[in-house]
């Protein structure tokens, strides 16, 4: 049976781990290869590291530590920020990334999305849609890491992105990133339910039931990153877990 | 030890050089024809579309290379569907080293979604490539389209139904998902491959 699986994100700043609440801030949280091999150890079923400077000096060393972590583990990886282009894309795969992720510069020029699923495949192109409840009640996109609103509707964006390609969507909730006080449930379930590609539960895991709840209300995955950084949960007790709440778990 | 990795124009050659650097073994990726028929093991690896992969290894005449090698071959993912009859995906002639049609996954009444991604279990393990790994270990796939069971299927997966996680005949292996990126279990079928009888 196909699982669901367990993904710890590491928000990367100039070569290190950070982590902060409501996308500000950051605090020190370790050395990324050291921590990626250590969570694919405890089990893991992915990873996903997100450049947060994402400017165009730091891509070279985010290539370089794609390539480190590549060598150090033995589990898939995503790795966004900042991710414009073909060849931003190409140069991270070519470093041992599996799949990249994309979110401000997709949502400004689609067809960035399109031009990447037909180049590299579907597969490996996941779609980030940070989002928020805004006044009117929908849940509103956000670009550039949480700080400019585009006013419009996620449910429409994340469609149009699966339309061109897109083969996976993380949706976070910024509303509920890094405050611990469970997933954003009935959004992601809703964007889940009418999708054809998986959906990656991001922003608000806090305790093992939070992961068992948004899992059972149809994530495919959950991601989560200061829990697991500052050892509130383990990956391992996790998973155990939730075996116990009889989801499919590897 | 002379691993070659065919090189060609689908994804994830690289991260299966790196899984055998990772295990000590550097491999040599290449399309030359002359280092693949004297390389110890070869390795056809592929992520991606399964026409335009056959078009450009017929262009390179790689699909003979491949059908004349006597020693160990292991394709992954599209690389295995690509040693099939034939893909359903734009109706594709494949290799013919496998009996097996490829076919894209039908989604059941249970609403699978489509590609597969994720950690599923292998089973009915019947090869020397699985020498340690018990059924429902699991394995990490990433495909829309998978291989029919038949008497050269050597383990099953489920999912929209039964299909052929991998395929066996001779000399020439194939499996459906990516041991490079299978944690210990992926490492342990490498080990595995690399250390079958030459």
């Amino acid at each position: 049976m196909l699982t669901k699986r367990i993904i710890p994100c590491l928000d990367i700043q100039n070569g290190r781990t950070v982590k902060g609440t409501n996308f500000v801030e950051l605090r020190d949280a370790g050395d990324p290869v050291e921590l990626a091999a250590i969570y694919a150890k405890e089990g893991a079923d992915e990873l996903v590291f997100l450049d947060i400077t994402a400017t165009h000096e730091g891509r070279k060393t985010l290539a370089d530590l794609v390539r480190r972590i590549a060598q150090a583990i033995n589990i898939p990886f995503t790795v966004g920020g900042g991710i414009a282009s073909v060849e931003d894309v190409r140069l991270l795969l070519d470093s041992g990334a599996d799949k990249i992720c994309v979110n401000s510069a997709a949502f400004k020029r689609p067809a960035l999305i399109t031009e990447l699923a037909a180049e590299f495949g579907s597969q490996c192109i996941v779609l980030a849609v940070d989002i928020k409840q805004n006044h009117g009640g929908y849940w509103e996109v956000y670009l550039n890491g949480g700080r400019t609103a585009t006013g419009s509707d996620c449910k429409e964006w994340i469609l149009e992105g699966v339309a061109r390609g897109a083969g996976e969507i993380l949706l976070t909730s910024m509303d509920h990133d890094g405050v611990k006080n469970g997933f954003a449930v009935d959004i992601t379930s809703e964007v889940a339910a009418s999708l054809s590609v998986p959906v990656i539960a991001s922003g608000g895991g806090g305790t093992p039931a939070h992961f068992a709840e948004v899992l059972q209300r149809g994530a495919d995955a959950a991601l989560a990153a200061s829990v697991f950084h500052f050892k509130e949960i383990s990956v391992q007790s996790l998973k155990q877990y939730l075996k116990t709440c009889n989801l499919p778990i590897r | 030890m002379n691993v070659v990795v065919i090189k060609y124009n689908a994804g994830n050659v690289r991260s299966v050089q790196i899984a055998l650097e990772r295990m000590g073994i550097t491999p040599e990726v290449t399309d030359d024809h002359e280092k693949i028929v004297k390389a110890d093991r070869v390795i056809f690896p592929g992520v991606g579309e399964a026409s335009s992969a056959m078009r450009y290894i017929k262009e390179r005449s790689l699909d003979k290379i491949i059908l004349s090698i006597q020693q160990p071959f292991l394709g992954i993912c599209l690389g295995m569907q690509l040693m099939c009859t034939h893909s359903e995906e734009n109706d594709t002639p494949c290799l013919g080293i496998f009996s097996q049609h490829v076919l894209r996954f039908n989604a059941t009444n249970q609403g699978e979604k489509i590609p597969q991604i994720g950690w599923n279990s292998i089973s009915e393990l019947r090869s020397p490539l699985f020498n340690g790994i018990t059924d429902d270990s699991f394995c990490y796939f990433v495909h829309s389209y998978r291989a029919d069971i038949g008497s050269e299927t050597i383990a099953v997966t489920n999912y929209c139904g039964r299909y052929s996680a991998a395929l066996a005949k001779g000399n020439f292996y194939g499996v459906q998902f990516h041991p490079e990126k299978s944690a210990s279990i992926g490492e342990v079928i490498l080990k595995n491959f690399i250390n079958l009888p030459d």
